[in-house]
């Protein structure tokens, strides 16, 4: 078994054969850490997270996550392949007409109908909210009448559903308040630390985020790697690009 | 004042240049998106006879598109029939032909305005509501949700959609012919006093069942048609509420030109089929 989660070598990305999304990029994410990606707006954040996810394809270079290179899959390979892996989107895209029970039993009815019955499949859920700190009295509520941090919670727990080898987080906490963003961030190291050996990958623009919960952090500017590594690399680091994003981040506090 | 006239000359030819441009632009463009409809309704067909079978999803459309549509097909329905039969009555007791109205009524609502009306009503409603739906679940990244989950949103969004569109359509259309000749005969007998017996024989005389057939499977195709190309604008929808208003507009005007244009060709190509196997 690799020692990498998630192997990206020199990949490029273009849509209109022009302008490169991500130009050669090489990036190792670690097993059983919380990776977090970070960088300004348009470098190619959420793009890369795609790649990771398999929704989008590089136009040169691979992707191997969980030791699969994504290209070879044929489609029950990318099917068995994504249940291995969880996704907090950033408005947690939780199904609206279905209830907050019902959107975590989905992913595990849809995988294991043939293996678990209906009680075990709703305890399982259950437990998934409870665990995301979802309290029973809010199960059959419907998506839009839940508040923002109880929608992440169930997103999660939905995320969670199935035990995902590597969870993903895009953008979990844009457009939260302070207190909204704090409770966000100890939710993913909480669930970091509950599911032992798994790996997170989050990816954010939130500077203070990124510092409270990466283990490794990752720098991208322009589709690349700018500098990778932990807190105390990108405090020593004396690029002007990396100085003027923490300048810049620290200073809204 | 010749380089003003040469320079008059090349605005024209210019313009001209341009109006060229645009039309094989727009039929460029038209046979791109055609060309991608039909790819995007072949994927769709193919996956619903993929596992898992999405037996409930396909019921709950059949029940929205049809069930759902009932009364406002009923209402135009009766409408239609009535309105039409009084013209056919007007124009026909110029000539002294009433008893020619029932089976005229019978024919054009069967073979024509029960199928094309159905189309346009049912696009209306429940194709606008389709687009709508993928379109939101798009832009509020609920189909990335399905992907990521290991569902393919086509066979769990798209597919269960045609099918109820296809189901349900032919029905409607049985429905739309029932209220209108009811309303027809309403008209007709109880109201303009015309003989029952002549309005009902001239009828059973006059329509086939391949009348109605003809109509009810032209409802199945339109049903094909708004489904493929109302999901197909939803599905791709880019852009947020704008985007998801678009899509809707678009997939409910181009679902009816199509249908009304098809209706068109279908109608020949089934006339053509009858004349080739020995039928009037």
């Amino acid at each position: 078994m690799s020692e990498s989660a998630v192997s990206i070598r020199n990949i490029t990305k273009t849509f209109d054969g022009k302008d490169f999304v991500l130009n050669g990029l090489s990036l190792e994410i670690p097993r059983g850490e919380i990776t977090v990606i970070i960088g300004f707006s348009g470098t190619g954040k959420s793009v890369l997270l795609k790649h990771i996810l398999g929704l989008e394809h590089p136009t040169s270079g691979d992707v191997v996550v969980l030791g699969k290179d994504l290209k070879t899959m044929n489609y029950q390979e990318i099917i068995d392949f994504r249940c291995r892996l969880g996704v907090l989107f950033q408005n947690a895209a939780l199904f609206d007409d279905i209830t907050v029970l019902e959107n975590v039993c989905f992913p595990i009815i849809e995988h294991r109908r043939n293996i678990w019955k209906a009680d075990k499949i709703q305890e399982v859920a259950t437990r998934k909210l409870n665990e995301s700190g979802m309290e029973n009295r809010h199960f059959h509520k419907l998506p839009g009448e839940l508040s923002g941090g109880q929608r992440k919670r169930v997103g999660l727990a939905r995320a969670l559903a199935l035990d995902p080898e590597i969870i993903l987080y895009d953008e979990p906490t844009t457009g939260l308040d302070p207190i909204l963003t704090e409770m966000v961030d100890e939710l993913i190291v909480a669930t970091h630390a509950k599911n032992k050996g798994s790996t997170s990958i989050v990816v954010t623009h939130d500077l203070h985020a990124a510092f409270r919960i990466g283990q490794f952090i990752v720098m991208l500017d322009k589709g690349r790697v700018l500098l990778q590594g932990n807190r105390e690399t990108f405090f020593k680091s004396d690029i002007p690009l990396v100085q003027r994003f923490l300048e810049k981040g620290f200073k809204k506090e | 004042m010749i380089k003003g006239w040469l320079s008059i000359r090349e605005k024209v030819n210019a313009s001209i240049d341009d109006a060229f441009a645009r039309v094989g632009h727009f039929v460029a463009n038209f046979f791109v998106e055609a060309g991608r409809v039909v790819l995007f309704f072949l994927d769709a067909g193919k996956l619903i006879f993929a596992r898992p079978y999405r037996i409930e999803e396909i019921l709950k459309h059949i029940e929205f598109i049809g069930n759902g549509s009932i009364l406002i097909i009923m209402l135009t329905g009766a409408f239609t029939g009535m309105a039409l039969s009084y013209q056919i009555y007007l124009g026909f007791h110029l000539v002294n032909a009433t008893n020619l109205v029932g089976p005229t009524v019978a024919l054009g609502i069967s073979r024509e305005l029960g199928p094309v009306l159905t189309g346009l009503i049912v696009s209306a409603r429940a194709g606008g509501a389709m687009a709508a739906r993928l379109g939101t679940m798009r832009v509020s990244e609920q189909i990335d949700a399905l992907d990521v989950m290991g569902i393919d949103p086509i066979q769990y969004l798209v597919s269960p959609r045609l099918v109820g569109a296809l189901v349900s359509m032919p029905l409607l259309c049985g429905v739309f012919d029932f209220t209108a000749m009811t309303g027809a005969y309403i008209l007709c007998v109880k109201l303009l006093g015309l003989d029952e017996a002549i309005f009902w024989d001239k009828i059973q005389g006059w329509l086939h069942p391949r009348d109605i057939y003809e109509g009810l499977i032209k409802s199945g195709i339109f049903g094909l048609i708004f489904g493929s190309v109302c999901t197909h604008r939803g599905f791709n929808t880019t852009g947020g509420a704008k985007g998801v208003g678009e899509a809707t507009n678009s997939g409910v005007v181009n679902s009816m030109v199509l249908i009304i244009v098809v209706n068109f060709f279908a109608t020949n190509v089934i006339r053509f089929y009858y004349h080739m196997i020995g039928i009037r």
